[in-house]
């Protein structure tokens, strides 16, 4: 096994630095899944008699819908049963309650990932809440946020500590009937992120969780769930990678978002997926859902995303716009290279009067992948003086790449102003020549024009992520141009 | 400094470039001029290593090595420098990184060490004021809505800054105004070294009034027909192209 992996590491190459397997043992349930599936899940997580009936009404649910076939992409039928969906790594008690207690070949998973953990965490200012499989196994800063009243923990945590805050809040923004993939990951769902900002705080550190799929034919469904109560402020960090393998993995997440009065909320993930090799082989479904609900008046949500890695990512954070004067704001860059998918963009619904909302899509595709922005802003009928801006950029790389947008508009108040504005264009030969002319060679060259492009959106990230994106950026397009 | 020897060159099977000779020594000024398509943008093109035009025959030696062999970065940093006569947008990229970017290159190459974001940018204040630029233009996507002039005078702050060996100027004076021009050659001239060749492409004796070449030579039809020194420029100037193809072709 330990050779194994040192194989597996060797061949890993330089493109998908993420690429390695942790060698632990699991516990997993097998493949397959049934109501007798749902309910062990939800044993082995001790959870109340609540939620467990939840997961059944969703199971129950999943079972009269098909698989939707609406978006721009194509893969072969998954298989739902031959996944397994428990899987955590094996662990002596219950679960860590110090980094101590974790184990030694998981947080050198970690370090090669760059999660800044124990000391680099603290020098940096971040909390991290890891989620390794199905299980939180670290959880930083507890006590620091508790100081102010901010809970930040795993979920299967806030299910045991804070039910009142989940009966409440859970499947509030989506509910499990919304789509197929929600219905699956409500039934399933083992674990994930949960955020309460209590009245008033400002969070005083960028929340973050890296999510990392390892087991083998193990699906994810994590489920997050953030509340701002009034005045509060978040900035919440999501990153994710996954290691090579040639099976495709499934990665069915669903993300609530709770603003209330002029409460804010910034939703930031940078997301490298293993997305296969050139040939398409392998890499992450990534069928996400998420929604922001900004329930106060005066409360805003801010999505911002770089998505660079998964076979197929077919997500679209949505922001339903209900308190008077709220806002709205997605901003995106999707890169698509060899044969990956993407179909991506967001939905701004838009209730409240003066409500406001601002779409800044970037798309590049390069090698022979697909990149579609789809989007939706809907004006209702009492949503006076709502006001919606879309930008949606798409940059092509050779000749055997695509890129599709599809807006769809719908008002129902005759004093809405909606702009929409779309451009598509290629890296030419001149720019290049330009670059190389001065010096650079062709990967700084692409990776400095794409920045250029992006330059909107990775201006809305944090920092740290910023620069990760940026380099994320170049590496995920080498060799896409001469 | 650079030996062009029998030099070659097509597009597409189209011969564009059917035997020039050039030898260029270290601080001379050379002029080039010549009717349009004649090839002046595609010899420098070919010097610069722009991709897609296929070498037939002869070569190019460089500071002692076959140039053709080494990719344009590999030009670039070994101080070839080519200002464009169309200089490219590229947005959303500020003026001020690929500056940077294109001088920590160079740098890199040279086996300096990549300069701090202080004294790059003292640096490239002071070059600024020798072509009399503003500094908003540093924050600026990269030519991106400058006019004409800008673009023009941009390429020259470049040049400035990366200290070549051999900068080849095409068309560096046209799209300037009357005080651009002046400017602009000012700046020129302040970059004239014993170290540094310059070959200037220009349609116009003007430009050779500020910055006056030691040679000059006209490129027709992909070959030189004619080099002389500046009193060359002032007699095309009087009689026109034409005035050569009427002396017979010159071998
Ligand atoms: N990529 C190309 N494909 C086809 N023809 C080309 C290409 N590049 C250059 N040419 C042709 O080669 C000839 C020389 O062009 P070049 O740009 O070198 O001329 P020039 O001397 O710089 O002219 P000007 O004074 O107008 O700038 C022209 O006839 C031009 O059309
Ligand atoms: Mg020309």
């Amino acid at each position: 096994m330990a050779e194994q992996k040192q194989q597996i590491e060797e061949f890993v190459p330089s493109e998908y630095s993420a690429g390695f397997v942790t060698d632990i043992e699991s516990d997993s349930l097998p493949p397959g899944l049934s109501e007798d599936v749902v309910r062990q899940i939800s044993a082995i997580k001790g959870e109340p008699e609540f939620l467990l009936e939840w997961r059944l009404k969703a199971y129950r649910h999943w079972l009269t819908l098909e698989t939707p076939e609406w978006a721009h992409v194509t893969y072969p039928e998954i298989d739902y049963q031959a996944i397994s969906y428990y899987s955590a790594p094996k662990q002596k008690t219950d679960g860590p309650k110090s980094l101590d207690e974790v184990d030694p070949e998981l947080l050198r998973t970690y370090e090669k990932l760059g999660v800044p953990l124990e000391e680099r965490a603290r020098l940096a200012g971040v909390a991290v809440d890891a989620v390794f499989d199905s299980v939180s196994v670290a959880n930083t800063f507890q006590d620091k946020l508790a100081e102010e009243g901010i809970l930040f923990m795993p979920f299967s945590k806030a299910v045991k500590e804070h039910p009142e805050l989940l009966k409440k809040y859970l499947g509030s923004v989506v509910s499990y009937r919304d789509n197929y993939y929600t219905a699956l990951n409500s039934a399933v769902f083992s674990d994930g992120s949960f955020v309460y900002i209590p009245k008033g705080v400002r969070c005083p550190m960028e929340l973050s969780t890296y999510f990392r799929i390892n087991a083998a034919n193990t699906g994810q469904f994590e489920r997050t769930l953030i509340i701002a109560d009034d005045d509060a402020y978040v900035s919440y960090l999501e990153g994710c990678t996954a290691p090579m393998r040639d099976e495709n993995q499934l990665h069915a997440a669903v993300v609530e978002l709770v603003a209330l009065e002029r409460a804010e909320i910034k939703y930031s993930t940078v997301q490298n997926w293993y997305p296969g090799d050139e040939n398409g082989v392998g890499g992450i479904y990534n069928f996400v859902t998420k929604r922001a609900v900004c329930r106060g008046e005066s409360s805003k949500v801010s999505w911002t995303q770089v998505e660079t890695g998964s076979a197929i990512t077919w997500k679209y954070p949505s922001v339903i716009l209900q308190g008077d004067n709220s806002i709205g704001e997605f901003y995106s860059v999707a890169v698509t290279n060899n044969m990956q998918q993407a179909d991506t963009g967001t939905k701004m619904i838009h209730l409240g009067k003066n409500t406001s909302s601002t779409i800044i899509s970037k798309g590049i595709s390069a090698g022979r992948s697909q990149n579609a922005y789809r989007g939706l802003v809907r004006v209702g009928p009492n949503a006076d003086n709502a006001r919606n801006y879309t930008e949606c950029d798409s940059l092509l790389m050779g000749d055997t790449s695509a890129a599709h947008t599809f807006p769809y508009i719908e008002v129902k108040n005759p004093t809405a102003q909606v702009e929409h504005e779309a451009s598509t264009s290629k890296i030419s030969e001149d720019q290049l020549f330009y670059c190389k002319q001065r010096g650079m060679d062709t990967e700084d060259a692409v990776s400095m024009i794409v920045n250029g492009f992006c330059k909107q959106v990775i201006h809305q990230l944090p920092m740290e992520f910023a620069v990760e994106a940026q380099n994320l950026l170049g590496l995920s397009l080498e060799g896409s141009v001469g | 400094m650079l030996e062009i020897k029998n030099l070659y060159a097509s597009v597409d099977g189209k011969d564009i470039l059917k035997g020039i000779n050039l030898t260029v020594n270290a601080g001379e000024v050379h002029a080039i001029m010549g009717p349009n398509g004649a090839g002046k943008s595609t010899l420098s093109n070919v010097l610069a290593g722009r991709d897609g035009y296929e070498i037939t025959q002869g070569e190019v030696i460089y500071k002692g090595d076959n140039l053709l062999e080494l990719k344009a970065e590999e030009r670039a940093q070994r101080g070839i420098f080519l200002a464009f006569q169309y200089p490219v947008e590229i947005p959303g990229v500020s003026n001020v990184y690929l500056l940077k970017a294109a001088l920590n290159a160079v740098r890199t190459y040279q086996g300096l060490e990549e300069l701090d974001a202080i004294d790059f940018l003292s640096l490239v204040r002071e070059k600024m004021q020798l072509v009399k630029m503003d500094e908003e233009f540093l924050y600026r996507g990269v030519n991106e809505g400058f006019s004409g002039g800008e673009k023009k005078r941009n390429e020259i702050l470049q040049m400035a800054l990366l200290e070549p060996s051999l900068a080849i100027l095409d068309e560096t004076d046209s799209g300037l105004d009357i005080d651009a021009l002046k400017t602009v050659s000012d700046g020129v001239n302040e970059l004239r070294s014993k170290e540094r060749s310059i070959v200037m492409i220009t349609h116009y004796q003007r430009l050779l009034d500020y910055i006056v070449p030691d040679f000059v030579h006209v490129l027709s039809d992909g070959k030189i027909v004619k080099s002389g020194d500046k009193e060359l420029s002032k007699e095309l100037e009087l009689k026109g192209y034409s005035w050569l193809h009427s002396e017979g072709p010159a071998a």
